[in-house]
């Protein structure tokens, strides 16, 4: 009984995916939120000293395909993990939310229906352990 | 008042222009004081402070019943994400109910400072992990209650202060963009500790649970419930049996937050039967809260 349960809520959870990913665009719609969010990132106040540096065809391009995977498309995110990007960057917790702020500005900037941004958001969202640096 | 007053200016010169946390998810402020829901603290801390920043906030409520009036104004210092502290003073006009006592025109008052831990877990951003965020919570406080005074804290047994104990646990569900809390107070307080503390025949503590759901609609939207139970120790009081039955509270509320420093919070409370012996009716209203950020 609860092995069906935990199936069904995979399902579900899975099926909530399929449909962001839907109302995303496919990998084209998260490619151009990812374009949108990488302008806005650099053009930031608070984080923008983070991104100045890096290019933008390859940003673009890990962004999309890990949240393209994380959604369940048909891709595969093949860059260094998360936590090797981000160590000795010092990153606060402020930081971290400030992206999460910039990236729902760009979602929605892109016409992304609030549920669907959740559901992205939920799968970055945990990041935060290991891309915000101990205190 | 004053020293409210005081408290907002040193916040504004201590505090960031905007804090790190996301929007909503500091809570508005409970009519306690503490960071949370309208009616029921949650594990949240004041302001959008988040770790390494200091932040303060300052609240206006007033609700408004068949037969009573609630206006309520605080203060909140939320440091690190990690401790709270909060001053809310409570002024419960009781109208001409308690005329037959020759108490008509009657302001029931309270004074109330709150302490709060964030003990454990992260409410937003562990989506991976159904831990909720968990908090401990001290609130003392002072009732004046006037020309009730004599027969409240005599005959009936009540005290005039009294300290709650609570602990929170909150959690919002980013996916479906849900938020749950509940949280469990040790608590003696009649109708809040309006009425005082306790009584003649029931001094105990008792855990009385309280939980809220909201749904975020949008960023800045939020709608929900919340239950609050409460212990009921002047039910079989002297001035006979019911005379001071109390009920548990709810409310459903809608909250909006334009921008970091300010949300608005609307809601219809039901705060049940209050001293049913004298005004039989149930008790039910507008609610409205200002809550201004730094």
């Amino acid at each position: 009984m609860r092995a069906l349960l935990l199936a069904l809520t995979l399902l579900c959870t899975g099926a909530a995916a399929a449909d962001a990913l839907h109302d995303f665009g496919g990998r084209p719609g998260l490619k151009a939120v990812m374009q949108d969010f990488f302008t806005r990132l650099q053009a930031d106040a608070r984080i923008g000293r983070y991104f100045k540096k890096l290019d933008r065809e390859h940003f673009v391009d890990a962004l999309t395909d890990q949240a393209c995977e994380q959604l369940g498309g048909p891709c595969r995110y093949e860059g260094p993990p998360m936590e090797l990007l981000h160590q000795d960057l010092d990153i606060s917790r402020a930081d971290f939310n400030a992206l999460v702020e910039v990236l729902q500005d760009a979602m929605t900037a892109q016409g992304v229906p609030f549920s669907a941004q959740n559901q992205l958001l939920a799968r970055f969202a945990p990041m935060h352990k290991v891309i915000v640096a101990p205190r | 008042m004053r020293s409210m007053l005081c408290w907002a200016l040193l916040l504004a010169t201590a505090a960031h222009a905007e804090g790190g946390k996301l929007l909503l998810t500091g809570g508005v402020s409970s009519i306690d004081g503490a960071a949370g829901g309208g009616l029921t603290p949650w594990a949240v801390t004041a302001s959008y402070a988040t770790e390494g920043e200091v932040g303060g906030t300052a609240f206006l409520t007033a609700a408004s019943t068949q037969d009573y009036r609630l206006s309520d104004a605080g203060v909140a210092l939320g440091w690190h994400d990690r401790l709270e502290v909060s001053l809310a003073r409570q002024d419960f006009d009781l109208g001409a109910n308690l005329a037959p006592l020759g108490l008509a025109g009657l302001h029931l008052r309270q004074d109330i400072v709150g302490v709060k831990l964030r003990l454990a877990g992260d409410a937003v951003l562990d989506a991976d992990s159904a831990w909720p965020q968990i908090a401990l919570g001290l609130q003392h406080k002072r009732s004046h209650a006037g020309g009730l005074g004599p027969t409240l804290f005599g005959p009936l047994g009540a005290r005039a202060s009294g300290t709650d104990l609570y602990v929170s646990a909150t959690k919002l569900l980013l996916a479906p963009g849900v938020l749950l809390n509940a949280t469990l107070r040790a608590t003696r307080a009649n109708q809040n500790g309006l009425l005082g503390f306790g009584s003649a025949q029931d001094r105990r503590y008792h855990w009385m649970p309280e939980v809220s759901i909201a749904k975020l609609l949008r960023r800045d939207l939020a709608v929900g419930l919340e239950v609050r139970a409460k212990p009921n120790n002047l039910e079989h009081s002297v001035l006979g049996e019911g005379a001071l039955r109390e009920d548990a509270w709810w409310d459903a509320f809608v909250a909006w937050a334009p921008n970091k420093h300010v949300s608005i919070t609307a809601a219809w409370v039901d705060l049940g039967r209050i001293a049913p012996a004298l005004q039989p009716r149930r008790q039910s209203g507008a609610y409205l809260s200002v809550q201004g950020a730094l």
